[in-house]
């Protein structure tokens, strides 16, 4: 209670063209609110009720003037559009070498996971300067998760994923919220992001790691356990379409659509297969819905992900 | 003015309000005046109770830990602090109490055109009132106003279906108002009096009547659907039985969007009938404040996706609906910049409502200002669900609406009830609400800027001196609420009478005695001259005295 702090740190890439706009619409909303309240008390000085002061109106209406306000704030608002959404588009594109760390909201917890398979609880680890990618999901309600240091929020959602990226600034430990009502305990479901120097993140990474396995390496044991190989394998005749390099590749879907193989895709083409079935197959693959954990759903998306280097599944992150 | 000298000399005349005396002719009363008086009365029960969760509520917040409340109440509290001070006191409060005393008297007419639908908004506002008041007893709701799903369809633990009930009998009211003003404006015109002789006022609940009309039977859709999905489980919002969550987000601001305005613009209306009678000037730009109510009411219906930059719709879906939020900004603006010019070579007159009406325009101007850093995309991303939103939603709803509407009732109070009250504990109740609101607020567009969320009632510490700040404002515009509730009723015994216009201010209304009679006027009036015909030269002696 000592101090009065107004403004976040600006600890991440996006946060310093964020920080920018924003000072300058502040700047610009103060102007005009200034302009205001200064004429309202002018006027209302000089034009008090008996004050002797000319009075005389050339005629009631200004037509001139009516157009100039409307055209001045007009442009002025798309201008002010025009570079957000500059800025907004910088939100969406995730740099190719993003790292990814798999995150799900549950009622009233975050739980994360590296893709060496370390796994945390409201606490989020992630390297300084590196571009870090969210792949989120919900066991229940809406969550979203709010870093106010990065200037980052997005909403999670169940039975899809949703994704954010960022690239921290500095090291430090910032505040990690759920910014969407969840039910009772709202308030509690939030915690911390630790950003770390790259060793010493490394370090971190392994040492907690003595019992979990990379998460493609779980993913490829589910692969098998639960059969999927036994459709999805290489070569012609398979029954389901081979998985290798699919991810991130566009996807020619039968009646002509075409699609992004992003992460949401590959999760509703396990929970909910006849949706959007890839030109050429019959849509013959039951729904895993009901037999899969979210941690689960992770772990083979990251597996189908690994097939795109080079068939090494280990070689996570 | 000799013709008031001789009404004051004259004995009393019945008037509506003494006609008849049972509650039994009260609560079976057509007369749109005592019908506007029975909505005054039960929005200000609601705004009580809404008021006291609200003070709950900032009471919790003095502390980063859950003291007062645990979490369970204090979402409670929220909730139905929300749905009260919404559906039951700010959607009705100018429309249904001072539009439905006034509308047919700005217009010359004897009532509006369905007087038996009024009174049964009436009882379906009181039914959805019910619905909410036995919601409060069975434990309460915590879904906020907004039901988000798939929250309110599985998740909560509070009487949603209750509630949704209650909101979807409450709409009906609201369609019902709006259907009997459009009529109204259009069919019951005095004799000369065209569309641009209308009263802005007129103009303002023309627009709104259109939304309510229009978007309210959305909400009606969407509670209903919530409905459909707890009790039945038929899976429309709950992805593990096949629904949309986001869905519900669409639905719901289609209608609530729209609804701000259904809110914000007949508190515009006020503001141009009261800033013309105590400036003694013509509105300047009349047309285009008409229009720009229009506007608004169209504009406002392409913007509710604003709500949901970080929803996860789609990246173009966004860029569009900034876009067009931006439009809709521009005739609020030209709103404020046309009352600020018809202060220009005015007589400015320092009675209550209009130093309400100053309150408004600085009020709705932050308000307003602070809604582009929540329609431009990038700034939203970090803004939303904070209290910024918060902030800048009560800067709109109350610092515009709540203003607005004290000062038409500090304007026509003298003609609703023939009674003047004291004028100086008016305008020391305007200060107080005004400082205490923006020491409450403020401190909360900072709080946002900083990451505190919404509906936090455990926060961290480094959040606590902005929350104790506004607590204590809360404290203090808490006690500019009290005082109209003390020096307005006291009026109605020891206030002066009032005349027929005591503020002489021009408009059909102004002309009939206060309290008016049953029928209003004797002859149907005809009008012959603009609205606002008001000489900015003369000095008008003697206002606001009563006789």
């Amino acid at each position: 209670m000592q101090n009065l702090p107004i403004y976040p740190e600006q600890a991440s890439t996006i946060a310093r063209d964020f920080d920018l706009f924003l000072f300058v619409l502040l700047g610009l909303s103060v102007f005009f609110l200034g302009l205001i309240v200064l004429l309202v008390v002018f006027f209302s000085i000089r034009y008090r009720a008996g004050s002797r002061v000319n009075r005389e109106l050339k005629s009631p209406d200004n037509y001139k003037l009516e157009i100039f306000w409307t055209v001045v704030p007009t442009l002025l608002v798309l201008l002010l559009f025009g570079w957000s959404t500059k800025i907004y588009f910088n939100y969406f594109r995730v740099p190719e070498n993003a790292q990814e760390i798999f995150v799900t909201g549950k009622q009233w917890m975050w739980k994360t996971q590296h893709l060496n398979g370390r796994r945390e609880i409201n606490e989020l680890h992630v390297p300084v300067n590196t571009p870090i990618k969210l792949t989120m999901t919900s066991e229940d309600v809406i969550h979203s998760l709010f870093v106010p240091e990065f200037r980052v929020k997005k909403d999670v959602l169940p039975g899809t994923y949703s994704t954010l990226w960022f690239e921290a600034t500095k090291t430090g430990v910032f505040n990690l919220f759920c910014a969407e009502y969840c039910g009772t305990e709202h308030a509690l479901m939030k915690g911390n992001v630790y950003v770390m120097e790259l060793p010493e993140y490394q370090r971190w990474l392994e040492e907690g790691n003595t019992g979990d396995i990379a998460m493609a390496s779980s993913g490829e044991h589910l692969f098998n356990r639960m059969g999927c190989v036994v459709c999805h394998r290489e070569g012609s005749g398979a029954r389901g379409p081979a998985l290798t390099g699919l991810f991130g590749s566009e996807v020619q879907l039968t009646g002509g659509e075409t699609t992004v193989a992003d992460e949401a895709y590959l999760r509703e083409s396990i929970m909910n297969p006849k949706a959007h079935v890839v030109a050429g197959y019959t849509p013959l693959m039951p729904t895993f819905e009901g037999q899969l954990s979210q941690d689960d759903i992770a772990q083979l998306i990251s597996y189908i992900k690994s097939l795109d280097d080079a068939g090494d599944p280990g070689s996570a992150s | 003015m000799s013709t008031q000298i001789a009404e004051a000399d004259a004995l009393p005349r019945p008037n509506y309000l003494n006609v008849k005396r049972s509650i039994l002719s009260w609560l079976l009363t057509t007369d749109h005046k005592r019908i506007g008086i029975l909505y005054l009365i039960s929005i200000t029960v609601f705004f009580l109770a809404g008021g006291l969760f609200a003070a709950l509520i900032r009471i919790e917040l003095l502390t980063p830990q859950a003291d007062l409340v645990e979490s369970d109440i204090y979402n409670r509290l929220f909730t139905l602090h929300g749905i009260i001070m919404i559906f039951f006191f700010l959607v009705p409060s100018i429309p249904a109490v001072l539009g439905n005393f006034l509308l047919p008297l700005m217009l010359g007419a004897k009532d509006l055109a369905f007087p038996r639908l009024n009174l049964l908004s009436w009882y379906l506002y009181w039914i959805g009132g019910v619905f909410a008041v036995v919601v409060l007893l069975q434990g309460g709701v915590d879904t906020g106003w907004t039901f988000y799903t798939p929250f309110s369809s599985f998740a909560s633990n509070g009487n949603v279906v209750l509630a949704a009930a209650g909101g979807f009998v409450a709409g009906f009211s609201s369609i019902l108002t709006g259907l009997n003003f459009i009529v109204t404006i259009h069919k019951m015109r005095a004799p000369g009096l065209t569309w641009f002789r209308l009263p802005l006022f007129v103009w303002a609940h023309y627009a709104t009547s259109l939304i309510q009309v229009l978007a309210t039977p959305v909400l009606g859709i969407s509670l209903v659907l919530i409905m459909v999905e707890r009790v039945w489980r038929v899976g429309i919002f709950d992805p593990t039985i096949g629904g949309d969550p986001v869905l519900f987000q669409h639905l719901f601001w289609f209608y609530s969007h729209p609804a701000v305005y259904i809110m914000i613009l007949p508190g515009m209306g006020v503001v141009s009938e009261v800033i013309t009678c105590f400036s003694r000037k013509r509105i300047f730009g009349y047309h285009m404040i008409a229009f720009s109510s229009l506007a608004i009411a169209i504009l406002g219906f392409l913007v509710w996706g604003h709500h949901m930059f970080v929803s996860t719709q789609a990246m173009y879906t966004g860029i569009v609906f900034s876009i067009l939020t931006m439009l809709v900004a521009i005739p609020s603006a030209i709103k404020v910049f046309n009352w600020t010019a018809t202060l220009y070579k005015g007589q400015i007159y320092f009675e209550a409502p209009m130093l309400f009406v100053f309150g408004f325009l600085g009020l709705f101007t932050i308000g307003g200002l602070t809604g582009l850093f929540l329609g431009l995309l990038a700034a939203d991303i970090h803004f939303h669900d904070t209290h910024f939103v918060v902030a800048h939603f009560h800067y709109v709803m109350v610092g515009g609406m709540v203003m607005a509407y004290l000062a038409g009732l500090h304007f026509w109070w003298p003609k609703m009830t023939g009674r003047m009250y004291n004028r100086q504990l008016a305008a020391l109740a305007a200060i107080l609400i005004f400082v205490g609101f923006n020491m409450t607020f403020f401190p909360q567009f900072i709080l946002g800027a900083l990451g505190m969320p919404r509906r936090y009632h455990v926060y961290n510490e480094e959040f606590q001196l902005l929350n104790v700040m506004s607590t204590a404002g809360a404290g203090v515009m808490g006690i500019g609420y009290l005082l109209p509730l003390i020096y307005m009723p006291l009026s109605l015994f020891v206030g002066k009478r009032a005349g027929a216009n005591p503020w002489l201010a021009k408009g059909l209304e102004w002309t009939v005695p206060s309290p008016p009679t049953t029928y209003n006027f004797d002859h149907t009036p005809v009008v012959t001259e603009e609205p606002y015909a008001y000489d900015n030269r003369l000095h008008a002696a003697g206002m606001g005295q009563g006789e």
